[in-house]
């Protein structure tokens, strides 16, 4: 679904990501982790290309992402659902009317948005909030806003940057869930995060970079164990 | 065809959520409307003016008592073979009596004890160029049967030097005023790209074209240039339809001021095109320089 080869991304004199390789398959649940300053933020905003890589090759779904032309790049980013630790939703609109946002600007009838909107809602448990404004929201309320809102489209995948670090534990929990349960349905997800006590405690794959280089594959480590257990049982 | 609703909604909410950026937008786009159309309008009656003189019997040359229709005929002959006359008009003193109490038919004094025998015939006399009047008036006045001579040369003249006058001072006010409301329009909305630029962050992260996120600013643009210039003709209309009337009944009823009503829906259309179009051009330069989608 997502492959990156020898992808490196430099700012002036800044290397935020060295000479990266790895791939995602359709439907995995993935960690990015590292500290601050890694290089994660810069491999997501690769991915929905927001930054142009400086050298090597960015792959979604066999496209090569940094050579499509510039009009695609609206279809790519509706197949991509991306969630932030700041939520970014937009201050004037309702909790509906932020969902809903998507799905007008693909020029859907009212009612179709309307449906899709409230099925969607409904996922994250946000029906009884639907005419409330951000403002009137708790960390965890906006954040499942912004998730409900990544979701409306039916992406295959979705980007997650930190979307538990402005959050309380509790609150934390319930945007993993969610998040595991997209996953379960299909979708592929991809988030980077630095809670350690959630990383540690969920069975997902993770790929950890530092210096902007990746230190740590646990598919990789699955892997070649698995290769080497076939290789004992042969 | 919903896109675009959505658009405009869109586009009407920044500007109802930014009144002041809106009314800055409007008042000087509003000015520039109404300078534009004040000075079109002030040509089309000057030029209403010029042609009214320029119709006019240029040269009347009054006639000794006594003069003999014969006589008449001949200066008008004389007139017609120069070649320089297009019209020539014989005035006896009944019907300059008659023209001299229809003037003052208001006035009763003064036509009370005014006969024919007290005013003088005349002859008026139209030439096809201007600047034949002096001609026409020397052939004129070397006639015998001539008491005087009266042309409106400085008339016209003075006139024509006003009309291009104000044609150059109109034209130079116009283009500084339309650069202007040009600049006005890209200012503001490039103020209103940058306070919204959270918004579009988010409209290019959930899959917006780039046509969709710049359209709104362009309709505001639009909404700013063709709402002043209605407004900004609607203001003209008002005035010069008050005004008209009471500069006519001054000037006896010379047109000085252009008041059909076909005139001001031709300066509608001009002036809505000419606000939609600053709309356009100063929000698509708004856009390129501080939209980057």
């Amino acid at each position: 679904m997502i492959a990156f080869h020898e992808v490196s991304k430099r700012y002036n004199s800044l290397a935020a990501l060295a000479d990266i390789s790895f791939e995602i398959e359709t439907g995995e649940f993935v960690f990015l982790l590292g500290p601050s300053g890694a290089g994660k933020s810069t491999l997501l905003k690769l991915i929905i290309r927001e930054e142009m890589p400086s050298a090597g090759r960015v792959f979604f779904d066999g496209l090569e992402i940094n050579k499509i032309p510039t009009r695609q790049v609206p279809d790519l980013r509706r197949r991509v659902g991306t969630i932030f630790q700041d939520f970014k939703l937009l201050p004037q609109r309702t909790v509906f009317e932020n969902v809903a946002f998507p799905l007008e600007i693909i020029g859907l009838d009212d009612d179709e948005i309307e449906k899709s909107t409230r099925e969607t809602l409904s996922l994250v448990n946000l029906d009884q909030r639907a005419s409330n404004f951000p403002y009137q929201l708790s960390g965890g309320e906006a954040q499942r806003t912004a998730i409900a809102r990544a979701m409306v489209m039916r992406p295959e995948v979705i980007l997650a940057d930190e979307p538990t670090g402005n959050l309380d534990p509790a609150s934390a929990w319930e945007v993993m869930k969610l998040l595991d349960r997209l996953n379960s349905l299909g979708t592929t997800v991809v988030m980077a995060s630095h809670n350690m006590d959630i990383t540690s405690s969920l069975p997902h794959r993770n790929l950890e970079i530092a210096e902007g280089r990746i230190v740590n594959d646990t598919k990789q480590k699955k892997t070649k164990a698995s290769e080497r257990k076939e290789k004992i049982v042969k | 065809m919903r896109n675009l609703q959505r658009l405009v909604k869109i586009a009407i909410t920044r500007i109802s959520r930014n009144p002041y950026h809106a009314l800055a937008a409007f008042l000087v786009m509003f000015l520039t409307f109404f300078v534009v159309g004040a000075f079109i309008l002030a040509s089309i009656g000057s030029n209403t003016l010029l042609s009214y003189f320029e119709s006019r019997p240029a040269v009347t040359a009054f006639l000794k008592d006594g003069t003999s229709i014969e006589k008449v005929k001949g200066i008008q002959d004389d007139l017609t073979t120069s070649r320089i006359v297009s019209k020539t008009r014989y005035v006896s003193k009944e019907e300059a009596l008659k023209i001299y109490k229809e003037r003052n038919k208001d006035e009763p004094l003064l036509t009370e004890f005014v006969t024919a025998d007290v005013l003088p015939a005349s002859i008026e006399v139209s030439t096809y160029k201007l600047e034949d009047l002096s001609k026409a008036a020397s052939i004129l006045k070397k006639d015998s049967a001539v008491e005087e001579v009266v042309f409106q040369k400085n008339i016209v003249e003075t006139l024509t030097n006003w009309t291009r006058a104000l044609r150059n001072i109109g034209g130079a006010v116009v283009l500084f005023l339309l650069a202007t409301a040009f600049l006005t329009t890209l200012i503001v909305v490039g103020l209103n790209i940058s306070l919204h630029k959270d918004e579009i962050e988010i409209m290019r992260l959930v899959g917006a074209t780039s046509w969709y996120i710049r359209i709104p600013f362009i309709l505001e643009g639009i909404f700013y240039g063709a709402f002043s210039a209605l407004v900004a003709t609607a203001f003209l209309w008002g005035i010069f339809t008050w005004i008209s009337p009471n500069l006519q009944r001054i000037f006896s009823g010379v047109p000085i001021l252009p008041t059909g009503q076909s005139v001001f829906l031709y300066l509608l259309l001009f002036e809505l095109v000419a606000g939609t179009l600053i709309g356009v051009i100063g929000s698509s330069f708004a856009t390129r320089k501080y939209l980057t989608v």
